[in-house]
């Protein structure tokens, strides 16, 4: 049985992935914002597991509170075996345009604190030559557009700093695993009409993180066709991409 | 969580919600603005147009879908509306315990087996999927949050129970479930030659087993009229069977091919292959395919093309039963229209107390029909003769064409119940039967 910190643990990904975990056998301690919901995932996850989940609400924003926060998950499941970050905000990029401060809030959210629960996690496995951290990214950090770029580069600053962090850690039996979604049907994504064969359920892409973490995966697109799309997409010369309207 | 645009599981008739609004925690979402009628949603099995609210608002309650509690040495477990009944399978069966009640797919969420009081193969030994709810959480539009039992608030119980999601939203269910030894069906099966033999062998196997179910062959007529295969079961006792059952592989029906692939011809051969096909008389199962025949087989409704295609369920009174019955039959076959999906059970006189709920003492026939326009429509109107001739009633989860009329004919507590809708709940099937 795995011990599975689970940060931002009232998205849909999240919640989809730590059901797919419990069935195989884990442990939780879930940490999110919203309260009530956090108590209803954990008493399912109870269920499914088998096991009691411990739990605890907080606002993540605040960087000064990440290292105690870990130390507490840390006591609660006797020691991280996986730490999954799975918490994010998409910003509405209009606003952001206007408003710098939307911009850098956006930016902390998805992109600082992220960076700030990595490196202390990234430590405290390193201490222990072992643990698997993984952290949602997303195709949209892989290249700015117009219509996400705020979102975008905080998703791609994650993607670039785990790809360091995994580069570090290689030698030290820590497994960094970036996942990057492509377009899932969640509330976040609620304003989006999702029609089409590029959206994906919340539990595709669980299926596709808890086999990435057992076949010790560094980067997983999910579904899998995002990687040949964002190949190409990568690939649009920047004097072309610049004109198109994405 | 889907939310492109829900269907029925008939694909008849189509539909086009004005407003889609997914469901995430166990309270009433804010509702979009008056006059627009609102109406839950949950995984669109049901056949016709009781899940669906056409030019309204559907609550997508899939998204309630967490587990409450449940208690292994009682069996008593407490969920929100959304969850499957495959995902309480899969939690409950290795902890031996099984639903006290279950329809032939396990791909309904519990708020729809409440909301039309879905029955199952024991129906003669257990009665309806409301006979084992012990309580549920109703939520209304007005603000109101009524726990209902069979005790407390009881009259919200029986009118929600087969209220076809009209009384407000379930947000949780508790339920009581059975102790099984092992996940094994010990299940025998007999070829019957006509509708008196299929009556004769019924007698016998429902004393013995707490499931029966019949496969009829629909396109047969004259001498053999009503000759099919008679199926009974019952769990396997301890120690008869100890590995699990293997894991099933499901296929998909990729897509809804123009026209029907079941029709007349298909239909007369596979049913009289099926018939011949020799099988075991008795044997040892695993549960999934004794119970869920279909569920294997994905999207299995697009086999009727994208017309989609009408499910016909009614229930005859005992003593009217073996004539009606045969009337029925006969032209079904004469209109050579029917599916290699036809089945025949009794009802027991177990009931739920639901007011709107459909099962009642007596036999229950249902069948398919790929829609082929007016002439099937023509047909299943022929056979509501003969249903309410017999004091019969036919099934709201699987209609999508019956008359007003008939409706408040098999339904006659419908005037009662209407006084529990939510103010600012309706569905394309309560319109269309308070009409005309």
């Amino acid at each position: 049985m795995r011990n599975i910190l689970i940060i931002g643990a009232t998205s849909a990904i999240a919640e989809a992935t730590a059901r797919r975990f419990a069935a195989g056998g884990a442990r939780f301690h879930l940490v999110g914002r919203h309260a009530e919901r956090l108590a209803a995932i954990a008493r399912d996850l109870e269920i499914r597991s088998g096991q009691p989940v411990t739990q605890e609400s907080i606002d993540l924003d605040q960087l000064d509170q990440h290292p105690a926060l870990l130390e507490r998950a840390d006591q609660a499941l006797g020691g991280i075996d996986i730490a999954l970050i799975a918490h994010g905000a998409l910003p509405d990029q209009n606003a952001c345009q206007q408003s710098v401060t939307a911009t850098l809030a956006a930016i902390h959210t998805n992109a600082l604190s992220v960076i700030s629960l990595a490196t202390l996690l990234a430590n405290m496995f390193e201490r222990r030559g072992r643990g698997t951290l993984i952290a949602i990214g997303s195709v949209a950090g892989d290249r700015g557009r117009q219509s996400n770029y705020v979102y975008g580069a905080a998703k791609g600053m994650i993607s670039l700093f785990l790809q360091g962090l995994r580069n570090r850690l290689s030698r030290k039996g820590v497994q960094v695993l970036t996942v990057k979604p492509g377009f899932v049907d969640t509330p976040m994504t609620a304003a989006f009409e999702k029609k089409g064969l590029l959206w994906a359920q919340p539990d595709r892409i669980a299926q596709g993180i808890v086999a990435a973490v057992e076949r010790g995966r560094d980067e997983v697109y999910l579904p899998w066709f995002w990687r040949w799309i964002m190949l190409i997409i990568l690939h649009i010369p920047e004097r072309l991409f610049k004109r198109l309207n994405l | 969580m889907s939310t492109t645009a829900p269907a029925s599981w008939g694909r008849y008739p189509s539909s086009q919600p004005r407003c889609l609004l997914p469901c995430r925690d166990a309270q009433m979402p804010t509702l979009p603005a008056e006059p627009q009628f609102c109406l839950p949603f949950g995984n669109g099995r049901s056949y016709g147009d009781v899940c669906l609210n056409n030019g309204g608002t559907l609550l997508l309650a899939r998204g309630l879908d967490r587990f409450i509690a449940f208690d292994p040495a009682t069996g008593i477990l407490r969920a929100e509306a959304g969850v499957l009944l495959s995902e309480i399978l899969a939690l409950i069966v290795p902890q031996g315990w099984f639903l006290s009640v279950t329809p032939g797919t396990q791909m309904i969420t519990l708020g729809g087996a409440i909301a039309n009081d879905v029955h199952g193969k024991n129906h003669h030994w257990a009665g309806s999927f409301g006979c084992h709810v012990r309580a549920f959480e109703l939520r209304r539009s007005t603000g109101e949050r009524l726990l209902c039992t069979p005790a407390q608030n009881a009259d919200w119980f029986r009118a929600t129970v087969g209220g076809l999601g009209l009384t407000g939203l379930i947000t949780w269910v508790e339920i009581q479930l059975q102790r099984i030894a092992n996940p094994w069906i010990v299940a025998e099966n007999r070829r019957f030659a006509s509708l008196d033999e299929f009556l004769a062998l019924n007698a016998e196997y429902e004393a013995r087993y707490p499931y029966t179910v019949s496969w009829i062959d629909c396109a047969a007529r004259g001498r053999v009229l009503g000759r099919g295969i008679y199926m009974a079961g019952m769990h396997a006792p301890p120690g008869l069977m100890k590995s699990p059952p293997p894991e099933r592989r499901a296929l998909t029906v990729p897509f809804a091919p123009p026209v029907s692939l079941v029709n007349n011809l298909s239909v007369r051969w596979f049913n009289r292959l099926y018939y011949h096909l020799p099988r075991p008389a008795r044997g040892l199962t695993p549960y999934q395919p004794f119970f869920y025949p279909l569920d294997n087989l994905l999207e299995w409704n697009r086999l009727y093309g994208r017309r989609g295609f009408f499910q016909y369920q009614c229930v005859i009174p005992p003593a009217a039963a073996r004539e009606a019955l045969r009337e029925i039959l006969a032209r079904i076959a004469a209109s050579g229209q029917g599916s290699m999906l036809a089945v025949l059970k009794r009802f027991g006189d177990k009931t739920s107390g639901g007011l709107l709920s459909f099962p009642r003492p007596g036999f229950t026939l249902a069948l398919d029909f790929p829609n082929l326009g007016q002439k099937t429509l023509d047909l299943l109107g022929s056979l509501d003769e003969v249903t309410r001739q017999a004091g019969g009633a036919v099934y709201p989860a699987k209609d999508a064409r019956m008359s007003g009329d008939s409706f408040r004919r098999y339904f006659p507590q419908w005037a009662e119940f209407s006084r529990y809708i939510d103010p600012r709940f309706s569905s394309s099937f309560w319109r269309r039967v308070m009409k005309n």
